[in-house]
């Protein structure tokens, strides 16, 4: 799976508030949840976020609430996948759940500016940025996340192999 | 002779258990049963439509799974009461057992340890990440999200990677007004937000020994803070009694062998530890409340699956009776239950409470997410005995939330600034 799209770029600890505050969660639509996505670290975001952009951000993305909104907002509002440094644990869970892939890759997060374009190949962690014209291997994703992530999530697969 | 089994620690222990293996180690990807699976009003709506829309028609144990309305209760707009009215359904369709909402709810950390649904030894997951606090009780609690949470309560089952542990060793006799929320404030302080990410905490130590249940669930809880995956502390007779007298199942005592592996140790002289505070935007942003000068409070909220139980009730009482709220602070005190409401109420606190100016909320989460009842405005700034202080957690994105314990939050209230219990209360 080749994944290409624009940098949006981000600090480190950036926390489930911040990707959706929690004021925003009395609803489970997607739509109505990419609306207010990342809204208190960048009020434009939702705006100015095109569909296949990418979100690149330093450690410990995704902190704090268990929340599914979280990767569910993203997702929603067009992003098609996020690169870190690394993740926080639930976050981690939830994106391979949800299907939205996610790679982990410190020297790519040093190297990459908003603005950027990159070229994602999630199977193999190769990434480029066409922008700068370096390559960067992230962490391969493990093979149950990959089967996740095609399958379009945990119900999914589940539904796959038979399991309900 | 049999192959002698690794030393396993108590995390390990009971995912091994649940895993129905001999013993497991770090790394290793388990498939565990679950004991209980627990959703609220913001993430079971999602785990409800994932569970539909894959066609499961019931739930592994319907006393198993528990469903608690607490975050936006009593439900404060039209949405809230539509995804309170989808759990209601599903539960009542479903036969759940253990559904809370109305008089009944308390907010769901401290609700189910003191209702016995949770008990030592158990795997909990919760969508909701402060499901870490029942390691205060010795079970494996750990926060997923809400598509995570369907598959346990269809499959009564989940997978993990067993996690590292990390060993947290407190020695020594705590200072007045110092409490388990001080002590996992000082190991946040210490590791930082992502110190413990993946892994478990385990808290030991004979200062831990002395510790009260209410301040065990306290210290457990905020182990997410650090990332943990869980927060535990071996149980003992403490844990025994506590446990004991509420169990709705038999509880499992597991402890931590001599010779199990920690990927590493710290220790804390805790006879050092002052009562702390953690500024804005991150619970690793800790300092003592005598270092951290003078900076004036709108709001103090006393609540929360981490400081809402009677003990934390019971020492913001102390420090506000005689006393009056500043004119310049709102204070909100939120018992997490109906029963530590009623016994707050018996025991005479919530007189003081009115007496010295404060508000009294029913059992919510409420503004401890920014939800409803006590929201803070541009500019205003609030302490609270909760655990997270992300921009924008408390209301308006510039406004800014500090942590602490009960007592400092009550000194607080009194002086409308930052203070410590000892500024109000002489002994
Ligand atoms: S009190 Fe706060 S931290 Fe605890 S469950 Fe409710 S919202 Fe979450």
């Amino acid at each position: 799976m080749k994944l290409k799209g624009r940098v949006w770029k981000f600090g480190s600890d950036i926390d489930t508030d911040r990707i959706i505050p929690a004021r925003y969660l009395n609803t489970t639509d997607p739509k109505e949840l990419a609306q207010h996505c990342m809204e208190d670290e960048d009020p434009e975001f939702a705006k100015k976020v095109r569909e296949g952009d990418i979100i690149v951000a330093d450690k410990n993305f995704g902190c704090g609430s268990s929340r599914e909104h979280a990767p569910i907002a993203i997702k929603a509002c067009g992003v098609s996948c996020v690169i870190a440094k690394s993740f926080a644990r639930i976050f981690y869970r939830n994106a391979f759940n949800t299907g939205l892939p996610i790679l982990e890759c410190p020297e790519l997060v040093d190297q990459t500016e908003t603005g950027d374009e990159l070229e994602v190949d999630i199977s193999t962690g190769i990434i480029r940025n066409i922008t700068k014209n370096k390559t960067f291997r992230a962490q391969p994703i493990p093979p149950f996340m990959q089967e996740l992530i095609s399958a379009g999530g945990l119900m999914e697969w589940i539904k796959r192999k038979g399991l309900v | 002779m049999a192959k002698k089994r690794r030393p396993m620690t108590i995390a390990e222990k009971i995912l091994a258990l649940h895993a129905g293996r001999k013993e497991v180690a770090p790394g290793e990807i388990v498939d565990a049963k679950i004991d209980i699976a627990l959703g609220n009003d913001i993430t079971a709506p999602l785990a409800i439509n994932e569970l539909r829309k894959v066609g499961a028609k019931k739930v592994f144990n319907r006393k198993r799974v528990v469903l608690v309305m607490d975050h936006f209760t009593p439900n404060k707009d039209i949405k809230s009461a539509t995804q309170c009215k989808l759990v209601r359904e599903f539960a009542k369709e479903f036969g759940i057992v253990n559904y809370f909402e109305g008089g009944d709810v308390g907010i769901e950390h401290a609700l189910l340890p003191e209702k016995g649904l949770v008990v030592s030894g158990d795997v909990v997951v919760g969508a909701d990440s402060h499901t870490c606090t029942y390691g205060g009780l010795g079970a494996f609690g750990t926060g997923v999200g809400s598509t995570d949470l369907a598959f346990a309560m269809i499959t009564g089952k989940l997978w993990f990677r067993v996690p590292q542990s990390m060993k947290f060793v407190f020695r020594g006799r705590l200072k007045r007004w110092v409490s388990g929320k001080d002590l996992i404030l000082h190991t946040i302080g210490d590791i930082g937000v992502d110190g413990a990410n993946y892994r478990a905490m385990e808290f030991a130590g004979d200062t831990i020994r002395r510790l009260s249940m209410d301040s065990r669930l306290a210290l457990c809880n905020m182990a997410i803070e650090a990332g943990a995956k869980a927060g535990l502390i071996e149980p003992d007779e403490v844990t025994e009694k506590y446990v004991l007298e509420r169990a709705q199942r038999k509880p499992r005592f597991f402890k931590s062998d001599p010779d199990a592996e920690y990927v590493e140790t710290r220790e804390y002289d805790a006879s050092k530890i002052e009562p702390l505070v953690a500024l804005p935007h991150l619970p690793e942003n800790t300092k003592p409340v005598t270092e951290v000068g003078n900076i004036p409070i709108d709001q103090v909220v006393i609540g929360s699956c981490t400081n809402g139980r009677i003990e934390d009730l019971s020492v913001a009482a102390k420090i506000l009776r005689g006393n009056r709220v500043s004119s310049n602070t709102r204070l909100i005190i939120i018992p997490a239950t109906p029963h530590i409401y009623e016994e707050a109420l018996r025991r005479g606190y919530i007189k003081t409470f009115i007496h010295a100016g404060a508000i009294i909320s029913p059992p919510t989460c409420g503004p401890c997410l920014g939800g409803h009842m006590g929201i803070l405005a541009e500019g205003e700034r609030a302490l609270a005995t909760t655990n997270r202080n992300f921009v924008g957690r408390m209301g308006h994105p510039k406004s800014e939330v500090y942590l602490a314990n009960p007592a400092v939050a009550a000194a607080t209230a009194v002086k409308g600034r930052i203070a410590h219990p000892d500024e109000v209360v002489k002994h």
